[in-house]
């Protein structure tokens, strides 16, 4: 990662008080654009990455040079269509592809922030991002969309920023945390803690880095992304590049030398502090919770219409918890759609090729665009 | 359209809030929504109709009248639509109940069993009758409780259920049913639309 410097970024100079107290300014955000914005600037989306995404929603990712995370929604034609809309994705804060975050350097000490980075939310990462409607002075955006993490920020955003969108796309998300979400992050982090090289997070300063223990946590990670029948047919009990079990510990199943190689790519490609800051913004985040209990008073004064979609065979974010969020905006009449998508992928469904997902939001989306703009005539 | 939307449409006064239950794949829901300037949401259980409706930018959501009702509170509509849809739940005094809950007014359409091609299909043939709004088998149906427009209507009667405006549909045929015509039009309708009030 050492061409981070190059990449798009703001630097915000508006201070921001984040939920822990404290307050932070001069922080640099790291972001990318994709499609034009129009005269009107009116066809501004805002997509929202989940925990390990980062401002490359689409094409190639310069620092990896893989594809975007989100390249089969984000693109010329595609759902999230280029050739139509301007999309904007930012890194989050907390991240670490950019935006302020425990890699950053402290000026005061010349070292990364490391463990002294503040503990962020998902409000603060949603405030954060807010400041690029002023960068791109843009008074209303057309959407704001995100699957998981992404989700969540789409349902703090609007209930920050009741006036701020048209359109609202939380995909495969919830309103709250549960206490199973919060017990898979809590194994990833003390994954990562207990690699003897995590150091207290100052593993930059003393050239280490808990890759193992970073790996493990992408690796159990991984499993609650995927579903049951997702795995049985794509690995089953095949083997690995053998024919009969070897009665060692090598990865002897196809699974496990998956699971493996998955862990390997993430630690080439994220940041371990940045994994326990983020993971512990998306265990604090509890809408139900800033609103006294009553759901549906987060989304008071909203006229942005809402389109939901979970995902049938998503154990993380199930249905259930999608339809509580439909649930608590029919109680007050707020606009909103839902449909639950059939598919045996898991809760990466919405990171994948799923044509019924696609097709769907890329009609939403532009019949929509068009209903606006005749109204507005 | 269906004829039965043209009267359904003739019902419903402009500007109002309006749910239709089981709006399959939106056709009666876009027709208002650009003749009657309606802000109009839409409740569907099945995936596919619901993926062509949220297509069309309708506010449609995936659910079942006997479950999803429940979320809407107490007269958050002017209107609810209940299309040829009453007779396949599992309890319609239920569903009934909860239209009236939401609604202001409540607009249900019914499948006349009384019709006499049904009617002479079970007399004459002894078997259970297939027509052009009826067109399952007895194994394969849907319908688990088909009633008759005077079944319907004595069933509104005995809950105190108001019904303002009773419509027959024979074919293209538009007529009103009133407490004098109601045997009559119980044997010649294929359609009874009925709009109510608690």
């Amino acid at each position: 990662m050492s061409n981070l410097n190059q990449l798009n970024s703001v630097l915000i100079k508006k201070t921001l008080k984040l939920d822990c107290g404290k307050e932070i300014s001069n922080f640099p955000l790291a972001y990318e654009t994709y499609g034009n914005l129009n005269e009107n600037k009116d066809n501004a989306i805002l997509i929202f990455h989940a925990l390990t995404g980062d401002q490359y929603a689409s094409g190639i990712n310069p620092i990896t040079n893989k594809e975007g995370w989100w390249n089969y929604a984000v693109g010329p034609g595609k759902p999230f269509d280029t050739d139509k809309f301007f999309i904007i994705c930012a890194n989050v804060i907390g991240g670490c592809m950019g935006s302020y975050g425990p890699g950053s350097i402290d000026p005061l000490t010349n070292k990364p922030l490391g463990t002294n980075f503040p503990v962020i939310t998902i409000n603060d990462m949603v405030n954060a991002q807010y400041n690029l409607l002023d960068h791109f002075k843009i008074e209303k955006l057309f959407a704001v969309a995100g699957g998981s993490m992404g989700g969540m920020q789409v349902l703090q955003f609007v209930s920050n920023f009741p006036n701020k969108a048209e359109v609202a796309l939380p995909i495969a998300c919830t309103a709250s945390h549960s206490a199973q979400n919060i017990a898979f992050n809590e194994l990833g982090r003390q994954a990562i803690m207990s690699d003897s090289n995590w150091k207290e997070g100052l593993y930059n300063e003393k050239s280490t880095n808990p890759d193992k223990g970073l790996a493990v946590a992408r690796m159990a990670a991984h499993i609650t992304y995927l579903s049951k029948q997702g795995l049985q047919e794509k690995f089953g009990r095949n083997l690995q590049e053998r024919s009969d079990l070897k009665f060692g510990f090598d990865a002897d199943f196809q699974i496990e030398s998956y699971l493996r190689y998955q862990g390997s790519v993430f630690v080439d490609r994220f940041d371990a502090n940045s994994y326990l800051y983020i993971t512990r913004a998306m265990d604090y985040f509890d809408l139900t919770k800033q609103f006294g209990g009553n759901l549906s008073k987060a989304f008071k004064n909203t006229k942005t219409k809402f389109f939901i979609i979970s995902f049938t065979s998503d154990w993380l974010y199930p249905t259930s918890e999608n339809k509580d969020i439909v649930i608590a905006l029919n109680a007050i009449g707020a606009d909103v759609g839902f449909v639950e998508i059939k598919t045996d992928k898991g809760h990466d469904s919405f990171l994948l090729d799923v044509p019924d997902f696609l097709s769907t939001i890329k009609n939403y989306l532009n019949t929509t665009y068009s209903n606006i703009n005749e109204r507005r005539i | 359209m269906k004829e039965e939307f043209k009267v359904i449409s003739k019902f419903i006064e402009e500007k109002s809030r309006v749910l239709d239950v089981g709006c399959g794949d939106g056709i009666l829901m876009e027709f208002l929504s650009k003749n009657k300037v309606v802000d109009i949401r839409g409740l569907e259980i099945s995936k596919e109709k619901v993926k062509k409706c949220l297509s069309k930018g309708l506010t449609v959501i995936e659910g079942d009248a006997e479950n999803d009702l429940k979320q809407f509170p107490d007269l958050s509509f002017d209107y609810v639509i209940l299309s040829q849809t009453l007779q396949a739940f599992m309890n319609p005094e239920k569903v009934i109940e909860n239209l009236l809950r939401v609604g202001k007014k409540v607009i249900v359409t019914i499948p006349n069993f009384g019709h006499w091609k049904v009617r002479l299909d079970l007399l004459f043939k002894g078997e259970m009758p297939v027509t052009k709004n009826l067109p399952y088998q007895w194994y394969d149906t849907p319908n688990l409780h088909m009633c008759t427009i005077l079944d319907f209507y004595n069933f509104c009667n005995n809950r105190g259920i108001n019904i303002f405006k009773t419509i027959s549909l024979n074919g293209q045929t538009i007529s009103n049913i009133k407490r004098s015509n109601l045997k009559y039009k119980n044997l010649i309708s294929e359609l009874g639309i009925f709009l109510l009030e608690k």
